[in-house]
């Protein structure tokens, strides 16, 4: 797929080396920190610093710092997590793909997590994340086959418009079969329909727990196998020739993308746009080195997350807009506003 | 029929590739139109066939605008065989050529003699008659590229333009395509304009050729008299000498070499 | 009518030259006529099967005004509108999905792209909440919130034309924003709206009768009239915008006018019976393998949709009798299937 330069090439103005990126990442660290201060702090009731700072170091158990220790220190580390998760899981998958319109949302695995999830609560009554988890990666690994097998249908391959139709059409039939299951079980349908679009409220501190190691090694994989996508975006041919191997290296890659995107489901449901969005921006600062995509995802697409989730407890009070729901209202505009600038020839 | 370009400004979006040109493509005649890349040929034949709107001026056919005749009327007198056209998957050769033949049909009149004398002439000029019934498909670049030309014949139009119709050829077919183009042009009078970017074949096949670059008609006229040494460098930034091509006696540029090749 | 017949041209396949209507291949015209006998033929099992069992020849009785006042009851009064509804709604399905497909020049080109489905289900969700339930009322909140979805991610991918990948992204961005609001809805409202709006999320045809039959006919007949009158510029713009262009079809006005005729025949379809996946998608693959025509046919997807729905229905009613099932739930696992054939024919063809 051929895009405007403009959107894709790295300014050359912002010479990019070395001590600049690492510099940028530590700047970046910072706005995360403030962020994760921010969160813990603000929401229904906000609460000053100086309690947050009382509530880990001086603790006397009153209603805020209470909140603090089960509420929001919880949700800030499964927003961490699920942020990494999701934001590393589309920067794979536009790297493995070459797509840069990608992420777990548009291509429907998140629509696979989610219905091999919803069948195991509702059909085999499951009810513990620790559990019904490995559902979910099943339903990646599922529908991530499925959509680059349908995808290839055809003589051209997998182009990125073939991509995102077979993704479009992918989720159209898992969302409906969800959808069918639910009806079929009006009591998990109570219960999943809480579930359905992302949110971080109502999860204990063990979920993040839970899904901890799971997203540490997805992550660790992801590094690994940066250097190998830096060959693989060359063409397969090139690739082949710099001695990637192209296989291994795609599974791996699917391999983390499984376990991200299959445990942040699982946990929160899903959240779409963050995959999409933050890739695309830190492209844009850092240039096309893998290596460098990925540990700026990894720290931007919590800030990201976490921000939506922040609008989200402070635009309604005293109610509150799940995070997934506020993603997807920042996201499409953006979206939108990105695709009518760019001038895309698909193919 | 006449074909005339009145101080058109055209590009895409924001960016303006060619001002205020002016170009009166000769009647009967084979044109060319050369230039380095980037120099807006292509952008000019789009303009020429009603595929671009020109941002100011305008595309005169027939002393009347072309955008103010209906779109199938132009079809009738104006041929286009675009750079990138899709054969649909499984279509046999003689169903594309037919396809031609749709500016001349109505709802209910949708295959008259007239339209299987056309495709059947359309088929014989082009040498495609023994695929006709093959699928598109399983043919060789070069023959596709010449079932591509009959469909644009089938249509019937007095004048042709066409758009880089040698590229993926290779170059025996290039010079049979162009000797079929020189070969419609003589015995049917069809007015011919095409973008070719082998300066050698131009000189050889077209009777007047159109030299840009930078979006401005540089040179225009018989190879002949036009093309020196002076105008390729200038325009292609090519150190070059020019002698008779032995078979033709039309120009033949020979880029000068700076490797010193020992004897 | 060997190949070349009265023609002097060999098109490589069977065709009935009419001078000068037309030309018509054989294998589709006859490949259309077989699929509408079977739809046919499935029309009259499902008036004949149910609780009450009437033999084929008293139910073709009935249908001719003959036989008993109790068969001609059942047969005429309550199966029939179900049947016709099954034929003309899988109609306008197959249609609608081959003008998607050839417009987004892709087998997995379908309304869903645009945004269609889930603008409906936000208008039937806004109907549900803050007006009411009644039939006409969902109906009209489906077509209301559908067309102004379709038109939204129009004008959004509106510059200067419209091309396909903008479109397709586009029409993910609205679909996403509307998805978090059905959501939004879904949670707010209580148990029973909710588990309502998404029954009618699977559509189904159970309890439609002749009051909806007339404006379905109506409807679906007149665009499919517009649609003969187009003739045949769809398989034009198949061919890419500039050979279209270059045979003289008016490439952005032609583009919008299928665009308008697909949206309104999906919407007719959503509006009578909410939205019934995979027809769209499947008939107009399945209707070209049989067909072995080049491109999107459009008279045999329409006689495959007509067909898989009419079998869709019929297997709904009674494959797990007395239940109903939607008949969306059916066609999801037709779908499924076909998408199983998609992958393994590919794995062949490598």
């Amino acid at each position: 797929m051929v895009l405007a330069r403009s959107a894709v090439q790295p300014r050359p103005a912002v010479a990019v080396t070395r001590r600049r990126q690492g510099l940028g990442l530590v700047v970046c660290l910072g706005v995360l920190a403030v962020v994760c201060l921010l969160s813990i702090a603000l929401g229904t009731r906000n609460i000053s610093l100086g309690t947050v700072w009382d509530a880990f170091w001086h603790y006397t158990d009153t209603d805020d710092q209470a909140i603090v220790r089960d509420l929001r220190v919880p949700r800030t580390v499964l927003g961490l997590l699920a942020g990494v998760a999701f934001g590393l899981s589309g920067a794979v998958i536009q790297a493995v793909t070459r797509n840069p319109l990608a992420d777990t949302q548009i291509l429907g695995v998140n629509s696979g997590a989610g219905l091999f999830v919803v069948f195991a609560v509702g059909v085999l009554g499951l009810t513990d994340l620790s559990q019904y988890l490995w559902f979910g990666f099943a339903g990646v690994a599922f529908a991530l086959t499925l959509v680059y097998l349908l995808g290839s249908v055809g003589r051209a391959g997998a182009t990125p418009i073939r991509l995102t139709l077979a993704g479009v059409a992918l989720g159209a039939v898992l969302d409906g079969v969800s959808s069918g299951i639910r009806l079929v079980r009006p009591r998990a349908f109570d219960y999943l329909r809480f579930w359905d679009v992302g949110t971080l409220a109502g999860r204990p501190m063990q979920v993040a727990t839970t899904i901890l190691p799971f997203i540490v090694a997805g992550t660790l994989l992801a590094l690994l196998v940066a250097r190998s996508l830096n060959a693989v975006a060359l063409g397969d041919d090139l690739a082949r020739s710099l001695g990637a191997s192209i296989a291994r290296t795609r599974v791996l890659a699917m391999v983390s993308v499984m376990l991200l995107a299959g445990a942040a489901t699982a946990a929160v449901g899903p959240i779409g746009f963050i995959g999409l969005m933050i890739p695309h921006v830190v492209r844009w600062i850092v240039g096309t080195d893998q290596r460098w995509i990925f540990v700026y995802t990894v720290v931007c697409s919590p800030i990201l997350l976490l921000l939506a989730d922040i609008v989200g407890r402070l635009v309604v009070r005293p109610g509150e807009l799940r995070v997934g729901i506020v993603t997807a209202f920042v996201g499409a505009p953006v979206l939108i506003w990105w695709i009518r600038r760019t001038r895309v020839s698909a193919q | 029929m006449s074909l005339s370009a009145r101080d058109i400004t055209i590009g895409y979006d924001r960016k303006t590739i060619s001002e205020h040109l002016d170009l009166d493509v000769p009647e009967g005649r084979f044109t060319a139109i050369i230039g380095p890349n980037a120099c807006g040929k292509s952008t000019l034949l789009r303009a020429l066939s009603r595929l671009l709107k020109p941002q100011a001026g305008e595309v005169l056919l027939d002393g009347r605008d072309i955008g103010s005749r209906p779109a199938k009327e132009v079809a009738r007198r104006l041929g286009l065989l675009p750079q990138s056209s899709i054969a649909p998957d499984g279509i046999a050769v003689a169903e594309l050529v037919a396809r031609g033949r749709f500016p001349h049909q109505k709802l209910i009149r949708q295959w008259s003699a007239a339209d299987e004398a056309a495709v059947v002439a359309a088929m014989a000029a082009t040498g495609v008659t023994e695929l006709s019934g093959e699928l598109v498909d399983t043919l060789s670049g070069g023959q596709r590229q010449r079932v591509w030309v009959a469909m644009v014949l089938a249509q019937q139009t007095p004048i042709v333009l066409l758009d880089e119709p040698t590229t993926f050829l290779d170059i025996a077919h290039q010079i049979e395509l162009l000797e079929l183009c020189v070969r419609l042009n003589r015995e049917q009078g069809t007015t011919m304009v095409a973008v070719l970017h082998d300066l050698n074949q131009a000189c050889r096949y077209a009777d007047h050729v159109v030299v840009m670059k930078a979006g401005r008609i540089v040179e225009q006229g018989d190879p002949r008299t036009i093309v020196t040494a002076e105008l390729i460098e200038g325009v292609f930034g090519l150190g070059c000498r020019i002698i008779d091509d032995p078979e033709t006696g039309t120009p033949l540029v020979i880029p000068r070499s700076s490797i010193v090749r020992l004897a | 009518m060997s190949r070349t017949g009265a023609s002097g041209v060999d098109f490589g396949r069977r065709v009935v030259v009419v001078r000068p209507v037309g030309r018509l291949p054989v294998r589709p015209a006859v490949v259309c006529l077989a699929l509408g006998l079977a739809a046919l033929a499935i029309g009259v099992l499902a008036l004949s099967t149910g609780e009450l069992s009437i033999p084929p020849a008293d139910v073709l009785r009935a249908l001719a005004g003959e036989g008993s006042g109790a068969y001609r009851l059942v047969v005429v009064e309550w199966r029939l509108p179900r049947v016709l509804l099954a034929l003309l709604l899988g109609v306008a399905l197959g249609l609608s999905g081959a003008i998607f497909q050839a417009l987004t020049r892709n087998p997995l080109g379908s309304p869903d792209v645009i945004g269609f489905n889930t603008g409906a289900y936000t208008g039937v969700l806004v109907v549900t909440v803050y007006v009411g339930t009644g039939y006409y009322l969902v109906a009209a909140g489906a077509l209301v919130g559908g067309l102004a979805t379709a038109a939204a991610v129009y004008l959004l991918a509106f510059k200067r034309g419209v091309q396909g990948f903008r479109l397709i992204i586009v029409g993910i961005a609205v679909s996403a924003v509307l998805g978090s609001v059905n959501q939004w809805f879904i949670i707010k409202v209580n148990l029973q709206a909710a588990l309502a709006a998404a029954i009618w999320g699977q559509g189904s045809l159970n309890g439609l009768g002749w009051g909806q039959v007339v404006p379905v006919a109506i409807g679906v007949g007149l665009l499919c009239v517009v649609l003969l009158g187009y003739g045949p510029r769809l398989a034009l713009l198949e061919m890419g915008e500039d050979a279209a262009a270059a045979l003289g079809v008016r490439v952005e006005a032609t583009r919008l006018a299928y665009l308008i005729i697909g949206v309104a025949l999906i919407a007719v379809a959503t509006a009578a019976a909410g939205p019934i996946s995979f027809v769209a998608l499947a008939a107009p693959q399945l209707a070209q393998r049989l067909t072995r025509t080049p491109g999107i046919a459009l008279v045999p997807s329409a006689a495959m949709g007509a067909f898989l729905l009419t079998l869709s229905d019929w297997l709904a009613q009674r494959a797990f009798a007395p239940t109903q099932l939607p008949v969306g739930v059916v066609t999801v696992s037709v779908g499924g299937l076909y998408f199983g054939w998609l992958l393994i024919r590919q794995g062949r063809a490598q």
